[in-house]
């Protein structure tokens, strides 16, 4: 969609700027940028999200001037930083509830990448980049997590380096390395301190790739529907920077009451304590936004297994592209496979329900019901089993779905996608 | 004579690229593994290899959490009973079958001496929890028994026993 550039240098210092370093044309084409006029508040979130990265490297980079990455002074360090450093409490809070926002806008941003089709034909290398973008998140926010040096922090530190471990022959060695001694101690807390500080920018340029990715097909729509000419498109200024700024402002009050209200709501109590190597905490839970998949990791009776089903559940992302068989992008015209997108939701929800408990306590009331396999059939074994198949029955769904749904007629453009009234659709128009 | 010269096989010219791209490669690879390895346990930490410990502060049905190389190490001093439990198991049911002479030093079967870390992720699992009164993982519900092999849950091996001698009645060197 990126047409012929529109920008005409004015003054003499811009035409000269121009033929030496085109960035003002840069700057004002992507600002021109059209962009489909049907966009809905589901495509603020990237926005939302290039909002909350900027946010992240702003605070983290005040924070690092206060924290001390040692493991006998860090937990205290973050303590001075809340109470004694000058509003260390506000940049702190928005630091680490930042990371929460940030998962909570991404999940959306995928999940409405996935039911508008928007990881399909041209837009696969836009989709990998983004999942790429959200492992190295993934990455980022759990060493970010372990530098206060809290319990949790530390736990969840050992539980995480050795599901690497479980990794046949190779799992030990790399696990030393990673630890950099025998267990997790300073050396780790260091090199994650490190590696924390170094991500995000790594994050940075891969979203420039997912903007560049972006920028060559252009925007998809709610419809899916190509966009056919400009009668279809707006310049992304001053639309969508209006529509994208509301959004962005909104998303800032929910930010906000976590920050100043409810600034604790996210993290876990046992974090206030000093992380002690010779006692786990009881019980030991990630954040929230990792809840799913630990549950998916605890759900399978086999250690590696367990592992393995935990990274098929992100790595099945990738490959989105090619089991989807559809033709039609969105599934506003996909009934049949609309079902299975919101049964998948429910199974993340169920799984993040899953994870937040311990495995053999019961989810429904009534206690036990007796043994089934290997596990009582009323305990959060058996229930992260049943989200596991709500969260995977989605990817073969895609796959034959598409193969044997007839989907509602799509409009022919973007600018017609009301059917005048009494109009019949023909099912065989897709656009 | 370009045609000449590329038939004969390998010319000069395919020498050169070989030995500059067999170079550049071997430089890099030289340098990368400083980079890989300086994340490998360091002098100081591979120094402190071994501790000594007085078997004398761990009373009877209890066990001492000693640290050595940053890890949990339970020393347990078992009750008659305990040993018992420990040897009536028929060794052919176990997930990782070992008996319990080969967890213990000859003739010190009270003394069991493992590194605290659950087999499964890494947790350091509760003394004389579970059904089997040996220890309960917390954190994913790892089951060990008195001789501190695994009986259920998703661990798939027995809780480590560490390198150890007994230097005195009383007095144990681990590592």
């Amino acid at each position: 969609m990126s047409g012929p550039s529109t920008y005409e240098p004015k003054t003499g210092i811009e035409r000269w700027l121009d033929t030496r370093l085109p960035i003002i044309r840069f700057s004002a084409d992507l600002l021109d940028f059209p962009t489909p006029k049907n966009l809905n508040y589901w495509w603020t979130f990237g926005g939302i999200l290039t909002f909350c990265l900027v946010v992240q490297i702003v605070t983290g980079v005040v924070l690092a001037m206060h924290y001390v990455a040692s493991a006998d002074l860090a937990f205290n360090s973050i303590e001075h930083i809340k109470r004694d450093v000058n509003y260390g409490w506000l940049i702190q809070g928005i630091h680490a509830n930042g990371a929460s926002m940030f998962f909570m806008a991404v999940y959306i941003h995928m999940l409405r990448g996935i039911y508008y089709g928007s990881y399909k034909a041209p837009r696969e290398v836009l989709w990998i980049l983004g999942v790429i973008i959200y492992l190295l998140m993934m990455a980022t926010a759990f060493m970010g997590y372990v530098l206060p040096w809290g319990q949790m922090s530390f736990w969840g530190a050992t539980v995480i380096t050795n599901i690497i471990g479980s990794l046949p022959v190779i799992g030990p060695a790399i696990t030393t390395w990673l630890w950099g001694g025998f267990a997790v101690d300073n050396p780790t807390l260091n090199r994650f301190f490190s590696l924390h500080y170094l991500l995000p920018f790594v994050i940075a340029g891969v979203v420039g790739l997912h903007i560049w990715a972006l920028h060559v097909p252009g925007n998809n729509n709610p419809t899916g529907v190509n966009v056919k000419g400009k009668e279809d498109t707006v310049p992304f200024h001053p639309y969508y920077t209006v529509k994208d700024g509301f959004a962005v402002a909104l998303f800032v009050l929910l930010f906000a009451s976590f920050v100043f209200f409810n600034p604790d709501g996210l993290s876990h109590p046992a974090n206030y304590t000093p992380a002690n190597p010779l006692v786990t905490p009881n019980p030991i839970v990630p954040e929230w936004y990792f809840l799913p998949f630990y549950a998916i990791l605890r759900a399978v009776p086999n250690k590696l297994g367990g592992v393995l089903m935990m990274f098929a559940a992100i790595g099945v992302l990738f490959v989105l592209p090619w089991i989807d068989t559809a033709k039609v992008r969105s599934m506003r015209y996909r009934p049949m496979i609309r079902l299975f997108f919101f049964v998948f939701i429910f199974g993340c929800l169920v799984l993040g329900f899953c994870g937040a408990n311990e495995p053999d306590a019961h989810p429904f009331p009534g206690g036990s019901v007796g043994t089934f396999v290997d596990a009582d059939l009323n305990s959060f074994v058996w229930l992260s089993r049943l989200g596991a198949l709500l969260y995977f029955q989605f990817f073969p769904a895609l796959l034959l779905v598409g193969l044997i749904e007839t989907p509602l007629p799509t409009p022919e453009s973007i600018s017609s996608p009301v059917l005048p009234q009494g109009a019949t659709a023909s099912p065989e128009k897709k656009g | 004579m370009a045609t000449t010269s590329s038939h004969e096989d390998p010319n000069r010219r395919d020498f050169i690229h070989i030995a500059a791209a067999a170079a550049a490669v071997g430089g890099v690879a030289a340098v990368a593994w400083p980079l890989v390895d300086q994340m490998n346990p360091s002098g100081d930490t591979l120094a402190l290899a071994s501790i000594e410990f007085d078997l004398s502060k761990v009373v009877l049905g209890q066990q001492v959490i000693v640290k050595w190389r940053s890890k949990p190490v339970f020393v347990r001093n078992r009750t008659p009973k305990e040993i018992a439990e420990a040897n009536a198991v028929n060794i052919s049911e176990l997930r990782d079958p070992q008996t319990d002479a080969e967890r213990v030093k000859p003739g010190k079967a009270e003394w069991l001496i493992l590194i605290g870390v659950c087999t499964h992720l890494g947790c350091v699992p509760d003394f004389g929890q579970g059904p089997y009164g040996g220890w309960l993982c917390p954190c994913h519900g790892s089951i060990y028994d008195t001789s501190g092999r695994i009986r259920a849950g998703p661990a798939p091996l027995n809780l480590a026993v560490p390198d150890y001698a007994f230097l005195s009645d009383t007095k144990v060197k681990i590592g």
